[in-house]
């Protein structure tokens, strides 16, 4: 039962979805991506998907084994073979994809920066945090750091030399960023004293690399409360001398790590700050702009790291359905191996139509984000901007919901033997969990959703884009009797989404608590609709490719997923428009 | 120094394998074609001596058909600087005599101080053309080495047989072949993979390389005159001790040329 690899990186899968569903071409075409052209991405993803699977997947194991571990003398260590294995990362490049030339990037699309991301994600995911992190404090930096500061951090941290973190939440100040009462007092020298505690902070401490670049959230003394008086500086591990080398070491210090449910590989830092040297990245109080352009770019990196997982999960779950003998299905005159039972391939099923579906919806979203960033044409990019901030907290919960449904699955696919921690599904299971959780909650981009993107330009950007969905029924009628059940069902349920679209905007007027109240399920059924419209899309674009086992392929996805997933969505009306009462009807005592 | 390392695009191992029954021919449509693992080992040899004299050219070597710029690809994402390619349809099915043929040719228009080849390919399972080749070109042969010490004028290195370790040292220009032995090759880096783009590949043709049809069917190549898929696999043949077991072993033993 030896694999080569744990993880087969689907780059076949992915490269169809980049050419037939998600225009990718249409970004090769933008200025400034002449070079990253489909064939050059996917020759570029598969040397990529090689070196996860060869070089990362490996270190997995050991990092959930093993974990991070805080030493005495204050210093964090990573499990086996994460030095080898980053050293290797950034000696390839791997990270520089999607970053600017001019620091040293190679100025591809955020879409294959995803790829990438997805990749070693599904490789794994405690190790994929280190190079996720740095990129949301790169992000930062770029958008909003001055000159000076961008050439003295960025260089090295484009090529991962430099790490990077965020540092957001406090003990009392988790979903509620605003209640942070880190403290940053300035300096004559122009820089700030900062002082405070930072809980949860990924990768705060760690041997990969040698400087690690803090990106810290802080309040100047004066400031306004909650989130409107919290600015944003750089703290670095060590001070940057003049000329580039490292010089001191900052008073930040690792009191301690966490002991978590899973990704013990990648360790979470309680960090102390003491008079830490910090500088200020753009202006006082405009700390959660910064932090947003980060967050929203990570978002969606969240919601692919349930797919990711889902997706080595998923491989590991066929792998063993073929194999493991049990019983005999009906009919056979021989032990059967578990994958001719009908119940063990609905699992299989409902895990790879999933995937198909969140992988196009990830992809999707982060080509709006291109588009957002590279048309020529103002209005263009704004459209694109609003669809991308649309589908970014339906990427983000959907994903992770999945995430832990699918992983849930494939261990169940494996019987006793997914329950024992050394079969390895558990880890994933365990893995993927935090991804509902942080980088906002779930509930959080529910509430996002209902409370500050259905009321873009009043309701006119989503009933645009629910529109935009709909015109796949003319090209669903002529396209042929076999794709008669997916435009039906798939009507349905745009009207089941679309009525309770419409409630939210009305009702969000005079009650918001409602509206809140009906936000989970309600984004669930965005999930659900958004997911089997991709399907069916790319369903279609196979048929157009006139290769007729993959016409068949993706025809067989998008019936199933219609048919048999997608009318959860209906199911899910009545509890987003069912409002507020009957939650608190109960008082908290009687609960 | 101008290196000279022999690429060849096989199928994957880890793939299902299969030959066209009607021509007898590699059906190079069956699983994904990649570089040989163990030319990327004679690479990595290349590469490193570049490392370290940064003045050092390795050009790639490879005679495939068409889609075997691929492989040529991954070799120069690797760090290769260009590379050559013989592609003619009359190479379809050449043996290693023919293919030995068309490869000196190519490396006396080219040039060389060094040649590095891995031992033997995982799908002819020759091993016999860095040989011809040595023969050819008038120049020694170091082959099967287990580690190698390059400098301007020789190389020097060991090969192990059943004996034991013998040490051998040529001065260049000659051959080398790399085993198993030699270390696993660097990955490609995303820089090398965009740069390679713009890397010189030159196609050849046969006759470019001055090679006609004469001289080809003047050799005395192998054909292949018949193939057949492999009998499925007999029940083994079960033998019950009623006391003559013994007997019946040592003659089934005999027969097979076991012992």
């Amino acid at each position: 039962m030896a694999r080569m690899s744990p993880y087969q990186p689907p780059v076949k899968d992915i490269a169809f979805l980049l050419e037939h569903v998600v225009g990718y071409p249409d970004i090769a075409a933008l200025p400034g991506f002449e070079h990253a052209d489909l064939d050059t991405v996917v020759g570029i993803l598969e040397e990529c998907g090689n070196f996860m699977a060869k070089v990362v997947a490996p270190t997995n194991r050991a990092g959930d084994k093993e974990g991070a571990r805080w030493q005495p003398d204050g210093s964090v260590v990573t499990p086996t073979g994460f030095t080898e294995a980053y050293q290797q990362y950034v000696e390839a490049g791997w990270g520089s994809v999607p970053l600017p030339e001019e620091f040293g990037g190679g100025g591809f699309p955020r879409t294959v920066g995803l790829i990438i991301q997805e990749m070693m994600m599904s490789a794994n995911l405690g190790f994929s945090l280190c190079p996720l992190l740095t990129q949301g404090a790169i992000e930062a930096l770029l958008h909003y750091g001055d000159d000076e500061l961008k050439q003295r951090y960025l260089p090295k941290m484009v090529t991962g030399e430099w790490a990077g973190t965020m540092n957001l939440t406090e003990p009392q100040a988790g979903s509620d960023v605003g209640a942070l009462t880190t403290r940053a007092v300035p300096q004559d020298d122009g820089t700030y004293a900062i002082s405070g505690q930072k809980i949860f902070i990924t990768f705060g401490d760690h041997d990969l690399s040698k400087q690690i670049v803090h990106l810290v959230l802080a309040r100047t003394p004066g400031a306004p409360e909650g989130t409107r008086g919290i600015s944003c500086f750089i703290v670095p591990k060590f001070l940057v001398n003049d000329d580039g080398s490292l010089g001191e070491r900052n008073p930040v210090h690792t009191v301690s790590i966490e002991h978590k449910m899973g990704i013990h590989g990648a360790p979470t830092c309680v960090l102390s700050y003491e008079d830490a040297t910090g500088y200020l990245i753009g202006e006082e109080n405009m700390g959660m702009r910064i932090m947003f352009v980060m967050m929203n770019s990570a978002r969606l990196s969240v919601g692919t790291q349930g797919l990711a997982v889902a997706e080595l999960a998923y491989q590991q779950s066929l792998e063993y359905a073929k194999e493991r003998r049990q019983g005999r299905a009906i009919g056979a005159t021989e032990d059967s191996a578990i994958i001719d039972f009908p119940d063990v391939r609905r699992m299989l099923m409902t895990q790879k139509a999933s995937i198909a579906a969140l992988r196009s919806l990830m992809l999707l979203n982060a080509s709006y984000v291109d588009h957002s960033m590279n048309e020529p044409d103002e209005s263009v990019r704004k459209r694109a901007d609003e669809i991308a901030g649309l589908l970014t907290p339906i990427c983000k919960s959907f994903g992770t919901d999945l995430g832990n449904e699918l992983t849930s699955l494939a261990l169940q696919i494996h019987g006793g033997m997914g329950y024992i921690e050394e079969t390895g599904m558990a880890q994933h299971v365990r893995d993927v969990r935090i991804a509902a959780i942080y980088e906002g909650t779930n509930g959080i981009q529910a509430a996002d959703l209902v409370g500050r993107k259905l009321g873009v330009r009043d309701g006119a950007s989503v009933m645009e884009f629910l529109a935009s969905m709909r015109e796949i029924d003319a090209q669903l009628a002529e396209a042929g009797d076999q794709f008669t059940s997916i435009r039906a069902e798939l009507t349905t349920q745009l009207d089941a989404l679309e009525k309770s679209t419409v409630w939210m905007l009305r009702t969000g007027r005079t009650d918001p608590n409602a509206v809140l109240a009906g936000s989970s399920p309600y984004l669930r059924m965005w999930g659900l609709c958004a997911g089997a419209w991709l399907l069916a899309r790319a369903a279609l674009a196979a048929q157009a490719t006139g290769d007729a086992e993959v016409a068949e392929t993706q025809l067989v996805l998008a019936r199933f997923f219609a048919e048999q997933i997608l009318p959860q969505c209906s199911g899910l009306l009545n509890s987003a428009i069912a409002g507020a009462d009957d939650l608190f009807a109960l008082d908290a005592t009687r609960l | 120094m101008r290196i000279v390392v022999l690429v060849k695009q096989v199928p994957d191992t880890a793939d299902v394998r299969k030959l066209d029954l009607n021509t007898g021919l590699l059906d190079r449509d069956a699983g994904e074609p990649i570089v040989d693992e163990i030319n990327e080992r004679a690479l990595e040899v290349a590469l490193r001596y570049k490392d370290n004299d940064k003045g050092t050219e390795v050009v790639v070597l490879s005679m495939g058909p068409e889609n075997a710029i691929k492989s040529i690809r991954k070799a120069l994402s690797m760090g290769a600087d260009s590379a050559v390619h013989i592609v003619d349809d009359s190479l379809a099915g050449a043996d290693a005599l023919l293919t030995a043929l068309a490869l000196s040719r190519a490396l006396e228009k080219t040039g060389f101080d060094l040649v590095i080849a891995g031992n033997e390919s995982t799908d002819g399972n020759g091993g016999i053309v860095p040989a011809m080749l040595a023969e050819r070109l008038g120049v020694p042969l170091l082959g099967f080495l287990t580690n190698v010490e390059i400098t301007e004028t020789q190389i020097s290195g060991e090969r192990q047989n059943d004996d034991g370790t013998v040490n051998v040292h040529a001065g260049l220009p000659a051959i080398m072949t790399v085993t198993e032995r030699f270390d696993y090759a660097r990955f490609p880096n995303f820089k090398g993979i965009m740069t390679a783009k713009r890397k010189p590949v030159e196609t050849v043709s046969l006759a470019e390389l001055g090679l006609d049809a004469a001289e080809i069917s003047g050799l005395n190549r192998s054909t292949v005159v018949s193939t057949a898929e492999r009998p499925a696999r007999a029940a083994g043949t079960k033998i019950e001790d009623d006391g003559t077991a013994a007997a019946t072993l040592v003659e089934f033993l005999a027969t097979n040329r076991l012992i």
